[in-house]
């Protein structure tokens, strides 16, 4: 048995434990998680579950500080930094560069969040030191050649000139810049045609210079790979950075909005609704609570209580969501619903009305073991391939957890009483503070305030 | 899945959108490949006629699961588009012993996670669990293939869901609205020029009668396929499979007549311009032969040609208009082997800000006749091949992945030695061969040119 399959094993045991409560069955009792914390021989830490089944390697790392930390007039700088790593480095300018990525037929991309700067790799393992060391390139000697800068530039004013008049898109600035009016996280990460066309090639480097240090870097590493191995190419890869970045500081985004409805006019059938208010963030003592209140007000597939009465019952919407986002400086309970325009002003309704019933009744008995049996007994299912499980190994980094949480994290969903989720209900689940911004032609909704400047 | 989020880069990124995209892509276009050494998949066909496959993958405790029923919206009668994926919708809405909303709650109580889909020629539903559920998905599936329950109750607000979701996928965005038209466009006759989803005035007179008869036309166990990927081995399903699947009688299912396309003698043009659009865009289909329909031959060719002139950024068209002239920011092409009847070529592309359609139109013009003219070389093919070969291998990373593969084969006709071939099939390609497809395929009266623009306001 591999060690990933060992691993996998015993959180799908853990989840059917769990779910044997509800259909009477007994289970035997679970094995250890297998992650391994390589260290290299020059310090280097990656966390690595090995999985032989497969011969790729997939590799996932992150950085902290992304796009909140864009300077005023420049967003869009994380994001433009992420479209040029693979463009060039090295000795080899952006031609040679993507030619190495075909002939070794890599998955290889890079994105840039409000928080975090990410990478990942995927490589047949017959390339695996070849892929390691492009992956070093990337991240040591990006080249920012004038023309693959000007390329990229472009490629992202057209995004922005594709997405100007979607009406999602547009919820989601207005939403953004909305609730956070002074704060970064109030500002598009994807930039604006201004900003974008400010970036300069210092600007990039400077990104690179300010965040791309060993400590402040997390690797996670899944696949047909063992730790002798990954040692030495850590030191490989990742050794040319500096040992230290400068370490950056952000205010706390405080949510101050007395709630408000917002309504951007847009000629389309459907109005695209974005609502939401401040929540938890992801080290909240309540967190676990949370998530399973949220999963079923609105996070649960087919089976919340939101989609039940907004899809099931009156058939106005194909998909109406709720998530918790949880950011370094913030935590935020935001959902999306789309609704013809003649009827939306219903879905506001009920979706007030759920957030009042649950804030005063809570979820029943049935509802709260339903969302544990779903939050635990799904977590294995996001791991089916190395390219995700080493996605979530760099994630539970990025968030300061321990090595051992995928095994803890059962015991913490399963810990959540009936009493924490009425109590954490009643201080997270406020529809007075809802803010929601309407995009479409809507019918009898009357906004309380004006779209921010320059927002849309 | 807009035209824009599918050119721009072409690269197989791993961002939150270039996922998004994958999944979108996914839903009406299973692209992925498979390979011989991959999938080794055990197959065996029940007395009723329902074909079971399972491919091992023991890498973790889980399985998916699917049912791939042969139908889709090339097979609606006159006047009800629409209805196979409304069909789709109302398969979640209860039987004689599972209530409304009780599939879909079961599913999630163990932790499952499921959904279905709909294209021109088939309809599959799917779960992921724990294998040790797989038990219940398949009782459940086996139940709403033989026992579904519809009333106007259940039926009529479903219908009200479904025009949201194609006001919110078609009508809220003007792409989609052209890609519409353009299809309907490419395909004069044949019912692939109308969309899986419906027109909307067809939509809005669906009723339950049409769902029930469309359901007990094409939903029978001889009609379907199941295929189950992960944790298990045939000998395990097989039981299973008899017990639930092999309890429901086989019944006369009609063939897939569908009418045919007539010669192709006119290229045709359409263009929308719309206030509500800010970016340009262009993208051109041909009438393609599949592995079923035209001079299948070309199919495989036709997959390497794809790659060559839009795989990603080291694509012949990318490094020409994108990187060289600089007169795209964004450019791809594509290819659909597995169709019932004809299939599509594509290319689209956008033009990089400041550079008009007209000159980008005419840039590709120039690449489409020197193709003509001189083929491909053989330092691309060997390329393109790479890429594709590792697909194959990647394939295998994955759950779901295999199951899709296998099933979007299998509902258009192919067999599983098929799809175990294809590495070596795709390896066979010959640079003549592909300039023998170019030629036959790429050819103007067989095509549609679609072009987005804003609408000039003075």
């Amino acid at each position: 048995m591999s060690r990933f399959l060992a691993a996998i094993r015993r959180l799908a045991i853990e989840a059917a434990g769990t779910v044997a409560i509800a259909i009477l069955c007994v289970l035997p009792a679970a094995a250890a998680v297998d992650v391994q914390r390589v260290v290299s021989p020059g310090g280097i830490e990656a966390w690595l579950v090995e999985d032989h089944t497969t011969p790729v390697i997939s590799v996932s790392i992150a950085f902290r500080g992304g796009a909140a930390l864009d300077p005023p007039g420049k967003e869009g700088l994380a994001e433009m930094v992420s479209t040029l790593l693979d463009e060039g480095a090295g000795d080899l300018d952006s031609t040679a560069f993507q030619q190495r990525i075909a002939d070794l037929a890599l998955d290889y991309g890079f994105d840039a969040n409000r928080d975090s700067f990410n990478g990942s790799m995927r490589t047949l393992t017959e390339h695996r030191d070849a892929a390691f060391e492009l992956l070093g390139l990337s991240l040591s000697a990006p080249r920012f050649d004038s023309d693959a800068v000007e390329r990229m530039r472009a490629q992202l004013l057209a995004r922005l000139a594709r997405d100007a008049n979607d009406p999602g898109n547009i919820a989601r600035r207005v939403w953004w810049s909305t609730v956070f009016p002074d704060h970064p996280y109030g500002r598009p990460t994807e930039g604006t045609p201004e900003s974008l066309r400010a970036i300069t090639i210092d600007d990039l480097r400077g990104f690179v210079g300010r965040r791309f240090g060993l400590d402040n870097l997390e690797i996670g590493v899944v696949g047909d790979i063992d730790a002798a191995t990954l040692g030495p190419l850590l030191d490989k890869t990742f050794g040319k950075l500096p040992r230290s970045v400068e370490p950056y500081e952000l205010p706390e985004a405080v949510f101050r909005s007395p709630g408000a409805v917002v309504v951007v006019e847009r000629d389309v059938p459907q109005s695209v609704v974005l609502f939401g208010h401040d929540a938890v963030k992801r080290d909240d003592p309540d967190f676990y609570a949370a998530a399973v209140l949220n999963y079923i007000l609105g996070g649960g597939g087919f089976s919340s209580r939101l989609m039940t009465e907004v899809r099931e019952k009156r058939g106005l919407a194909y998909s109406v969501a709720t998530y918790l986002s949880t950011l370094d400086f913030a935590g935020l309970i935001v959902g999306q619903v789309a609704t013809q325009n003649a009827r939306v002003a219903e879905s506001l309704e009920i979706i007030r009305r759920e957030w009042s019933r649950m804030r005063e009744e809570g979820p029943t008995e049935q509802e709260l073991a339903d969302a544990k049996t779903y939050l635990i007994g799904s977590y294995p299912l996001r791991m089916t391939t190395t390219s995700s499980l080493a996605d979530v190994l760099t994630a539970i980094q990025l968030e300061d957890l321990p090595i051992d949480y995928m095994e803890k994290r059962t015991a913490y969903f399963e810990a959540v009483t009936m009493d924490d989720v009425r109590r954490v209900a009643r201080r997270l689940l406020h529809p007075d503070r809802l803010v929601a911004v309407v995009v479409g032609k809507p019918e009898g909704v009357t906004p309380t305030q004006d779209p921010p400047d320059g927002a849309i | 899945m807009s035209l824009i989020a599918q050119v721009l880069k072409g690269r197989r990124a791993t961002g939150a959108l270039a996922a998004a995209s994958l999944a979108g892509a996914l839903m009406t276009a299973p692209a992925v490949s498979a390979r011989a050494e991959v999938f080794n998949p055990d197959s065996f066909t029940l007395e009723n006629g329902l074909q079971v496959v399972v491919v091992e993958n023991h890498r973790a405790p889980v399985v998916t699961h699917m049912i791939w029923y042969k139908v889709g919206s090339a097979d609606e009668p006159p006047g009800k588009s629409g209805i196979a994926h409304f069909l789709e919708h109302l398969m979640f809405k209860g039987t004689e012993t599972v209530p409304p909303g009780q599939f879909s709650e079961q599913v999630a109580r163990v932790g499952g996670n499921e959904n279905a889909f709909t294209t021109d020629d088939y309809t599959a539903y799917f779960q992921t669990v724990a294998v040790e559920h797989l038990e219940l998905m398949m009782k459940l599936e086996a139940d709403r293939m033989a026992n579904l329950r519809l009333t106007d109750e259940i039926v009529l607000p479903e219908r009200d869901v479904i025009l949201e979701e194609r006001r919110q996928r078609v009508e809220n965005d003007p792409s989609s609205e052209l890609q519409e038209v353009a299809r309907a466009t490419l395909f004069l006759h044949h019912p692939y020029g109308i969309p899986t989803i419906g027109w909307a005035h067809e939509i809005e007179r669906l009723t339950t009668e049409d769902a029930i008869a469309f359901y007990d036309r094409w939903y029978a166990p001889n009609n379907a396929i199941v295929v189950i990927s992960g944790d298990v081995t045939a000998e395990q399903v097989r039981p299973l499979a008899e017990k639930y699947y092999g309890a429901i009688p086989r019944r006369a299912v009609p063939e897939r007549l569908r009418v045919q396309e007539p010669p192709p003698l006119a290229p045709r043009r359409v263009e929308l311009a719309s206030p509500r659009v800010q970016q340009p865009s262009w993208r051109r289909s041909y009438q393609a032969p599949s592995h079923n329909r035209g001079n299948t031959e070309h199919a495989y060719p036709l997959e390497v040609l794809a790659e060559i002139l839009g795989g990603g950024p080291t694509s012949r068209l990318y490094r020409s208009l994108v990187v060289d002239q600089g007169v795209a920011s964004g450019i791809s092409a594509w290819y659909r082997p597995n169709a019932v009847d004809l299939t599509t070529f594509g290319i689209a592309a956008i033009p990089r800000p400041g550079r008009s359609v007209d000159e980008l139109e005419a840039a590709l013009e120039a690449e489409l006749a020197a193709l003509l003219a001189d083929g491909v070389t053989e330092a691309e093919v060997a390329a393109a091949k790479t890429v594709l070969t590792a697909e194959a291998i990647k394939a295998r990373d994955s759950l779901s992945g295999p199951a899709r593969v296998i099933g979007a084969a299998l509902a258009t006709g192919r067999t599983l030695e098929d799809v175990e071939a294809w590495p070596d099939r795709i390896r066979a390609v010959t640079v003549d061969q592909i300039k023998a497809a170019a030629r036959a395929v790429l050819v103007p009266a067989a095509s549609v040119t679609a072009v987005l623009l804003p609408e000039e306001t003075s």
